[in-house]
């Protein structure tokens, strides 16, 4: 594909969770507890170079990996900048799809204490390259859908 | 690439039913007939046929009738590009967060990790 194209979208999950807040950050700070849930568990790593996993939470420190989801390579390299334990976590990622950059993203994952439990809320904020053919008209109209959508997914 | 540019907004809309994304999802492994598509659903084939008939109208499917079986297949072009809007991202969050939820249900009773994440280095 030659066109090249970048489309900006921002979004924002808020989930609550009945753990106290440290145990939740632990959640995405130990490997083994990010591997038991996050988004390599239960799925195909991809074979060789692409498939290498790598898990360094500390500011400046990397995370990537890669996995095999229908016969694409995905490619996942994060650069963590900021850790507050039990508050924050801010880092960057850049996704590659069979060798090709699709987007570059800033992540905020934000605990509260909510009750007796955590909220979460997890920001993205994201460029995503060439990725979509067709007039810009009609993206605003796929935001607004995808807005809907998800809330009724 | 895509010569054939998808109507996004008709495949989204198309996508926002929960029986028709078990079909798409059944139609990436591989062709089948409509009253395969209907199997794991409960519902009448002629309520199978329309769902088909909503996914055949975006282009995310297509199908053919050859004698009295209509056998559908999946338009990847398509799903590809509502996939890089809809599966790739806010819903890759969406069922990470799913699974964290559970993962805390499972160790709910387990002695607490060490959040010191300074500390492991």
């Amino acid at each position: 594909m030659t066109d090249r194209s970048v489309v900006h979208e921002t979004f924002s999950i808020e989930r609550i969770y009945p753990a106290a807040p440290s145990r939740v950050f632990a959640a995405f700070a130990l490997a083994q507890a990010k591997d038991a849930w996050g988004p390599t568990s239960g799925r195909e790593l991809a074979e060789g170079e692409a498939g290498v996993k790598e898990f360094d939470f500390r500011p400046g420190g990397r995370e990537r990996f890669g996995l095999k989801v229908r016969g694409t390579t995905y490619r996942y390299h994060a650069l963590y900048y900021d850790i507050v334990p039990d508050q924050r976590i801010v880092y960057s990622y850049e996704m590659y799809a069979d060798g090709a950059r699709i987007s570059v993203s800033v992540a905020t994952i934000e605990f509260a204490k909510s009750g007796a439990g955590t909220a979460l809320t997890w920001t993205e904020q994201g460029a995503y390259l060439d990725g979509l053919d067709g007039p810009r008209t009609r993206l605003k109209g796929t935001a607004e859908l995808l807005d809907s959508l998800t809330r009724y997914l | 690439m895509l010569d054939y540019a998808p109507d996004l907004d008709r495949v989204f809309q198309a996508l926002a039913d929960s029986g028709r994304r078990l079909m798409v999802e059944r139609l990436s492994r591989g062709p089948a007939s409509v009253s395969e598509l209907g199997r794991p659903l409960d519902m009448s084939l002629a309520a199978v046929l329309q769902h088909v008939q909503v996914l055949e109208a975006c282009g995310l499917i297509r199908s053919n009738k050859l004698g009295r079986t209509r056998t559908c297949t999946i338009n990847t072009a398509v799903l590809r590009s509502a996939e890089s809007w809809i599966a790739d991202r806010r819903s890759m969050v969406e069922r990470s967060l799913d699974r964290l939820g559970e993962y805390l249900a499972e160790t709910a009773d387990q002695p607490e990790p060490t959040s010191d994440a300074q500390g492991q280095q």
